[in-house]
């Protein structure tokens, strides 16, 4: 009888698994997006500076909009820029 | 009564002095109007993440204040556009939570958020794959804790 560790898989057994996305705000309770933190802003957008999509970031629509404008505020006040290129 | 906050660049070239100057001015309208000053958040001198007015620094004054009187804010706005030594300025209203972050964050309650270094990423997939580990830390903390979720293109 093999033993567990000598289980070995052809293939990884992890990939092609869907990772579960989750609204972040929602899960940890966090009410309030402030536009002057840009490092944790800059988690909401790609290199080259725009917003990424709910599809991505898994946000539940509410907080979405929320960070929208956050970031759009953040881009306002030259805290994030509106185009760039490597930005992270 | 209603919390705003204003921010503002106020431009580097000047002295010390003359920043300092500046911001009194604004400290003593809200003043003036019988408005409250909940705190001057000072940011310091900061890059610029694009130029304005080819300047690449600025330095960066936030104040929360409490105001009955809202068409004061309109006035203020106007005076801080006219005014040459700002470069930018937003004002915006606090709802019960900013308020709460706010209050949160001048009590320490809010660190910084710790950056991972980016080695981590490429040499040990498993760090960010567990689950399991994030939903621990979540109903522990009392301050509001920002947890770094490593949000992946593709």
């Amino acid at each position: 009888m093999a033993t567990q560790d000598e289980i070995k898989f052809l293939s990884n057994p992890n990939i092609g698994q869907k990772k579960t996305k989750y609204c972040r705000f929602k899960k940890f309770g966090l009410k309030h997006i402030d536009y002057k933190d840009d490092s944790f802003l800059i988690q909401f957008v790609n290199e080259q500076g725009k917003l990424l999509p709910r599809r991505l970031t898994g946000n539940s629509l509410k907080y979405q909009r929320r960070v929208a404008t956050a970031i759009k505020r953040a881009r306002h006040l030259a805290i994030l820029p509106f185009v760039t290129d490597l930005l992270k | 009564m209603p919390h705003y906050e204003v921010s503002f660049i106020v431009d580097p070239v000047l002295s010390g002095d003359e920043v300092k100057s500046t911001v009194q001015t604004y400290k003593e309208m809200i003043g003036n109007e019988s408005g409250s000053i909940v705190h001057v958040d000072e940011m310091g001198l900061r890059a610029l993440a694009y130029p304005i007015n080819n300047r690449s620094t600025g330095v960066y004054f936030c104040i929360e204040y409490v105001m009955d009187n809202a068409p004061f804010n309109g006035k203020m706005e106007l005076a801080l556009k006219r005014d040459e030594r700002i470069m930018r300025y937003l004002t915006v209203k606090l709802d019960k939570y900013g308020v709460k972050y706010n209050e949160d964050k001048r009590n320490g309650k809010i660190g910084k958020r710790v950056k991972k270094d980016k080695s981590v990423e490429g040499v040990a997939p498993e760090a960010y794959m567990r689950p399991t580990s994030a939903p621990v830390a979540a109903p522990v903390p009392a301050p509001i804790v920002k947890e770094e979720i490593i949000v992946e293109e593709e």
